[in-house]
Order: C-alpha cells, then structure tokens, then sequence
C-alpha cells in the first residue's frame, strides 16, 4: 500500500467505526466521542510536534492541559467584585513583593560573582522576600475565600467569551512552558521525562489547592457557552421549523394533532441536544484543521526539515550551526501551547473545571499512547491516533460488558465472580492500552502511519 | 528541662518516627529503581505499579493463610506471605523482561524506547492490578497494633506529650536496614554483585572480561522486584493499599534517587530519607513545638507551617527541580545524564 492509500484506508475504519457507534447505540453518544477525539487530537498534534518533530520526551501533558482548563475559569467565570474588593489589594501588594524578590534575586544572580557570598546573599534575598509577602499573600487569600465560600470564595475571571480562553490557555501553557524549558531542556531525555512529569504534578498540585485562584476541590462549575443552549433552542421559532422540516415525513404520518405535537416535542428535544454537540464540533474541527494545516506547513518548510535533522543528528546539526537548545525550546514552548488550548477546549465542552481529575495516566500517557500508535512525526497520524485511542478508551467499557454478559449467559450467573468480573470491566482499558502499546513499539514501531518525508528529486 | 523533653518528644512523635519510616519506604523502592537504572540504563516508570502488584499479590496470600487459620503472633500475617510473593513479582518481572524488554537490550535502542515499553507495562500492570483486586482501600495489617502506645509512655515518663511507635514502624525500619545490609553484601562481596557492579561500570570491560549480561540483568531484575514487592508490602502495612497511590508513589522515588544520585545505591538510601524528611518536615505545624521550646513572650500566633499538608507530595518534586538545577548528578555523584 502506498502510503496515500493506507492513510485513506486508516481514517476510512475510523469512520466505520464511529457510524456504527451512531446506528448501534446512539447518535448523541458518537457525537460525544467525536467532540473529544478532536480535543485528543489537538492535544497529539501538540505532543507530536514536540515527540515526532524534535523527540523529546514531555510526560508533563497534564499539566499544561490544566493550565488551558484554568485559563476558561479565568477568562469565562464573571468577576466576584466583594472577593476582589475583600483581598484584592492585599493580594496585588503580595504579587508586586513577589515580582520585586525574582526581580532583586535575578539582579543578584547576574551582577554578583558566583561563590559562597552570591549564595548567602541570595538565600537572604529569598528568605527576606518570603517573610515579606507571605504575610499580604495569607490575609489576602484568607479574605477572598471567606467570601460567600458555597457559591464563591474566589476571584472569579474576566466574565468574557469563554471562547478566548482557548487563546488564552495557549498563552499560559506557553509561558509555563518557557520557565520548565529554562530548568529541564539539555537534559538527558530520562531525565527531561521525569522533570515534565514532576512539575506538571506540581501544577496540578497548585491548581488544586489554591482555592482563592480556582476554587480548589470546590470546582468551578457552570462555565458559559460559546453554543447556544438546549433550552433557548427548544423555545426558538426558527429551530423549530428547521426540526418540522427536517422530520416532515414522519410528522405527516401522525394521526392526529395531539400525538403531531408529541412526536415534535420529542424530536425538537433530541435534536437540540445534537444540535449544540454539531455546534462544538463544528467549532473543535475549526481549531483541529487550523492546527493540522499550520503543523503540515511547517513540517514540510526548511523549519520542519531542521526540526528532524536535530532530532535525527543533534551533533551533526549543531555542528552545521543550528542552535539546538533554542530550538527545543522553541518547539516545547508551541507544542505546550497548543496541548494549553486543547486544555480549554475541553473545560469548555465539560462546562466545569475539576482540578481533581487530572490525573497523569489519563491526560500525559494516553496523550502518549495516541501519538505513538497513530504515527510519531506523522501529523495525521497523531489525528487518527487521537480518534482511535480515545475512541477505544471509551468504548472499551461497554465492549468488554457486552462480551462479559455473553460469557455470564453462557456459564450462568455466578453470583460472586461474575460481580467481580462486572467491576474488572472498566479497568479492562488500562490493560488493552497498555498491551497494544507495547504491541505496536515491538511490531510496527512507526506507528500505524508512519513518517513520510517528502524528497526532492 | 520537661518542656524541651516534651518538644523533643512531639518531634519525633509526628515528624521524626514517621519520617523514618516513610524514609526507609521510599529508599526501597528508589533502590530497586537506581539498580534498573543501573544495569538497564533506563528509568523504569513502570517500578510503582510492580509494587502495587508485588503487594497485591501478599494481600492475597494474606488473605489465604487467615482463611487457614495461620497468624505470625503479634507481627502481621503479611510477613509471612512475602517470601511466596516475592517469588510471584519477581517471575513476573523476568516475563516483563523476556517479553519487551530483551527484544530492546538486543537491537541497542535508544534510552527513550525503554521508557515507552515501560510505560506500557506501567498501564498493563496497572490495569491488571484493578482488574484483580479493584480500586478501594485494602487494611490487610493483622496482630498487635503498637510497640509504645502513647498513652502508656506518658503514665511510664510523666511527660504530658506521648510517644507512640507503631509495629509496622518499627518492623519498617527494621527490615529496611536488614534489606539493605544483605544488599550491599551481595553487590560488595559476591561474585555476582561485583559483576553488576562492572556492568553497570562499563558495559563494555564487563563483556569483555566474561561477565554473562544475560545473568546480570535477570539477578537486577530479581532484586528489583523483591525491593519492590518489600517496599509496596511495607507502605501498604504502614498505611493501606490503593492502587492508586503506589502509581503516585512512582515521583518521590524517582527524586529519592535522583537526589541521591541515580545509579548509586547509597544514594538512593540517602535521597529516601531526605525526601520523606522535607515532604513531613516542611508541612508539619510547628505551633506547639515552638510553645514548648520558646520563651513565653516570643510563642507563635499563626501555625508556623512552612507550607499547607496538601503540598506534601510536591515537595519532593520542588526538590527534584532543585537538584536538576544545582547538581544535576545528585549528592553522589551518579550517572551523568
């Protein structure tokens, strides 16, 4: 198969694969996948080009994920004026102490000359700094979350269109992305692993208790929509007669008003909820196909071609003049990015912020595990891998149920193992994930569409 | 003179007993990661879920011998189980090996494909130990709870703070010890231990003077999955079992041994307790430590904690990030990466 014809051949089963779902259990359940494979595959594309393009080894998805789902709380949640008013100051006071410590200790570091005597002097200007604005930062955060803490206790963002938040987390995840640069890049990739891992555990970590900022394990919820909701669309004229319309035969069929009026309501209420799932993927594909065009682009301009040549030959490029730890850090710096507005957009669609649910097998390693099968380096690949793994993670619960009461009918109900059996049934997807992983490294380690590199004759 | 005994006896109450066991917990298992990182040459993220699995399968075994009717008198039934369980991991640990690894150690690949294999047994374990025995809280610690219950040290010192030690500390703190005696027995004067050590040296010198790699990476591995199976049973008796929480225990273990220095099993020893000490040492109150220790007029208003509890766990990666960037070989010097 060439390769033209295998990328056809990929996507085609991935789509045979969702309109089953669509005629086998509902539209409204494939629409559900489909929004969130897109959100995977923006996240693999981010991954992709700082795995397949540069090759290294971020395990820290998670954390610049969450700090896209911050940035739709932020943006989104309107302003909490009596929290802003309460500890406002006090917090601005303790941020500004904070900027001056980093900015004094930066001036230190550089003026002074390294030694025994920058050390204590910077010990200091750390000590100094700390006892100065903690004192601000602890009144401050105690006020914010004493103010009305059921319904508030934070600042709340800029009230604005949620939809800028997925700019917004790029911009986030990008600058988080630039400081774990500056720490971790140039190491060892088991090293680089470990560091991305760890911080973005520690990202996770704040985000989790820093109430003041996101509600901690409060969560933030009932975020604003960029789509229209169910219940404005029910009560519209003009989504009515599009529903009226679009049903005409079987409403035609009705034999009186009354049960007319019956089936519409039930079709206006299942169509609404499509309705507003085809908004979100018109929107998700928006950013998926711009994402997909811009990384082509630039894989297959001299950038992408120099992007391979330090990931397949550091010394040879280095020694050719290309400047490889900046463009490392480059490529982590736009690859985070766009895993932030991944991030966003999945707060988005899950209209809450749960800082709780972040955890690293389900958004760094399976981030991994679709970029891996799906085709390191291969930027449909990561798409296609994004679909497929989210796909069968989902679907790999109702799967293994569906085999499990076939073999239960079979054997009879063995009251105790087959309880247990029913319990083992959502772990089944850790255990298939994993062995297809290892599977594809050993077999077909290029993944299911490899690389291509397009030579000029 | 009492109100400084009382403060010395708080301390190491909630931070220093604690710590130590925790300390030795974590040694354990970053010892069982500096080895792999040693000899295999790759940072083994799979090594949390192998405790969860090597405990899982004491736990069962447990369960088996109470249903007997068997207990180990005042210590858990638990200890009775690990040997057997040992035996299963570390079987299981050479399958892992003969079924992803050596294909790998064979075509030389890149550090970073191992990581990715080990990623993928990291979710077929864990996978495998939620499907076996689910996802709860699993209490298997049996037979007497305390060495020195706290309210019988205050009635024997007349102290106003108690002292209490509990078995699985002490039992702990004391297997630790013996584990990592027989251990740096066996690398230091055995055959085979100077053999992984020389491996692990230079691969090279080592092959060339006859040293079987085959037999070295299956003794790593045996030992690694024994660490690992201790050190999972240990945090298991001391705490409880979650799987959820080894998976979580897989990052102060790595810091544990970066700090220390990976590669160096000493290192892994040291960095261990210094992380355990900084994660329980920098988010305990100190309020009525320093009401016991300072004179009256200068006794702390707030709660004099450095950081809140739920930090606990990111202290050791602030730790780990700390060290990356002031001494990225750790305290001994270990592999340059």
């Amino acid at each position: 198969m060439t390769h033209r014809q295998r990328t056809i051949f990929a996507f085609s089963i991935l789509a045979a694969l969702l309109l089953f779902v669509g005629f086998g259990q509902s539209w409204s359940v494939a629409l559900v996948i489909i929004n969130l494979c897109l959100v995977s595959a923006v996240m693999a594309l981010g991954l992709n080009l700082q795995w397949g393009y540069a090759g290294l080894f971020n395990a820290g998805v998670m954390g610049f994920a969450a700090l896209g789902g911050v940035a739709a709380i932020l943006v989104s949640h309107a302003p909490v004026e009596e929290a802003w008013s309460a500890g406002g100051g006090n917090l601005l006071i303790a941020l500004g102490l904070f900027a001056l410590t980093v900015a004094v200790g930066y001036i230190v570091h550089r003026r002074m000359a390294a030694g025994n005597a920058r050390r204590l002097v910077m010990l200091g200007v750390i000590l100094i700094g700390y006892w100065s604005f903690r004192g601000f930062f602890s009144d401050a955060v105690r006020a914010i979350e004493s103010v009305d803490p059921v319904r508030t206790g934070f600042l709340g963002g800029l009230g604005m269109p949620i939809i800028f938040s997925w700019v917004v987390g790029g911009l986030f995840a990008a600058g988080v992305a630039w400081l774990i640069g500056r720490i971790a890049l140039g190491l060892r990739a088991d090293y680089f692993a470990i560091a991305t891992l760890g911080i973005s555990e520690i990202v996770v970590a704040l985000l989790k208790n820093e109430d003041w900022l996101t509600r901690g394990p409060k969560n933030v919820s009932g975020l604003k929509r960029p789509v229209p909701y169910e219940v404005e669309l029910q009560s519209s004229d003009w989504f009515i007669a599009a529903i009226e319309r679009l049903h005409a035969g079987a409403l035609s069929s009705a034999a009186s008003a009354a049960e007319r009026q019956d089936i519409l309501a039930q079709f206006i209420i299942s169509g609404s909820s499509i309705f507003v799932k085809l908004c979100y993927m018109g929107l998700f594909g928006t950013v998926l196909l711009i994402v997909l065009g811009l990384s082509v682009r630039a894989l297959n301009s001299p950038w992408g071609r120099m992007m391979r040549a330090i990931r397949d030959r550091e010394d040879a490029a280095s020694a050719m003049g290309k400047n490889v730890i900046f463009r490392h850090r480059q490529i982590f710096i736009l690859g985070s990015a766009i895993i932030g507005v991944a991030g966003a957009m999945l707060t988005t669609i899950d209209g809450q912020f749960t800082p709780g649910s972040y955890n690293p097998l389900r958004y760094s390693f399976l981030i991994w595990v679709m970029v891996i099968i799906g085709g390191s380096g291969n930027n449909l690949g990561a798409v296609l891998g994004g679909f497929l793994i989210w796909f069968f993670w989902i679907e790999a619960e109702p799967a293994s149920l569906w085999v499990l009461g076939h073999a239960i009918a079979v054997l009879g109900d063995g009251s105790a193992i087959a309880q247990r059996m029913i319990d083992a049934a959502p772990h089944m997807r850790q255990l298939l994930m994993g062995l297809t992983l290892i599977m594809v490294l050993r077999f077909s380690p290029r993944g299911i569409l490899p690389e291509y590199v397009r030579h000029i004759r | 003179m009492t109100e400084f005994l009382n403060a010395i006896i708080l301390l190491s109450n909630f931070v220093i007993i604690p710590a130590l066991s925790y300390g030795s917990q974590l040694a354990l298992g970053a010892l069982g990661v500096t080895l792999v990182f040693g000899i295999l040459r790759f940072a083994n993220f799979a090594h949390g879920d192998l405790m969860a699995f090597g405990t899982m399968v004491t736990i069962f075994l447990t369960w088996w011998l109470q249903s007997l009717g068997v207990s180990f008198g005042p210590l858990p039934t638990a200890l009775l189980a690990l040997p057997a369980a040992i035996v299963i991991t570390a079987l299981f640990a050479l399958l892992t090996d003969r079924l992803v690894y050596r294909y790998y150690r064979r075509i030389k690949a890149v550090p970073v494909v191992y990581i990715v294999a080990s990623v993928g047994v990291m979710f077929v374990l864990n996978g495998l130990v939620r499907i076996l025995i689910g996802t709860e809280d699993q209490l298997f610690s049996d037979g007497q709870k305390f060495i020195i219950h706290a309210n019988d040290f205050k009635q024997m010192t007349g102290l106003s703070e108690g002292l209490s030690f509990k078995v699985t500390q002490g039992l702990t703190i004391a297997l630790a010890v013996l584990v990592v005696a027989a251990l740096f027995w066996f690398l230091q004067r055995t055959r085979t231990g100077k053999a992984m050590r020389a491996y692990s040296d230079n691969e090279n010198l080592a092959l060339f003077s006859g040293i079987n790699p085959d037999r070295v990476v299956m003794v790593t591995w045996i030992i690694a999955a024994s660490l690992a199976t201790i050190a999972g049973v240990l945090y298991g008796l001391d705490k409880s079992f979650k799987p959820f929480i080894y998976f979580q225990l897989l990052l102060p273990i790595f810091a544990a041994a970066i700090v220390g220095g990976i590669g160096q099993p000493i290192g892994a020893i040291v960095g261990g307790y210094i992380v355990a000490f900084s994660e329980i040492a920098s988010t305990y109150v100190y309020r009525k430590f320093l009401i016991y220790v300072m004179p009256e007029s200068l006794e702390p208003t707030g709660m004099a904690q450095v950081l809140p509890t739920e930090y606990k766990f990111a202290v050791s990666f602030v730790l780990l990030v700390v060290v990356l960037l002031v001494r990225p070989t750790g305290i001994f010097r270990g592999k340059v990466l």
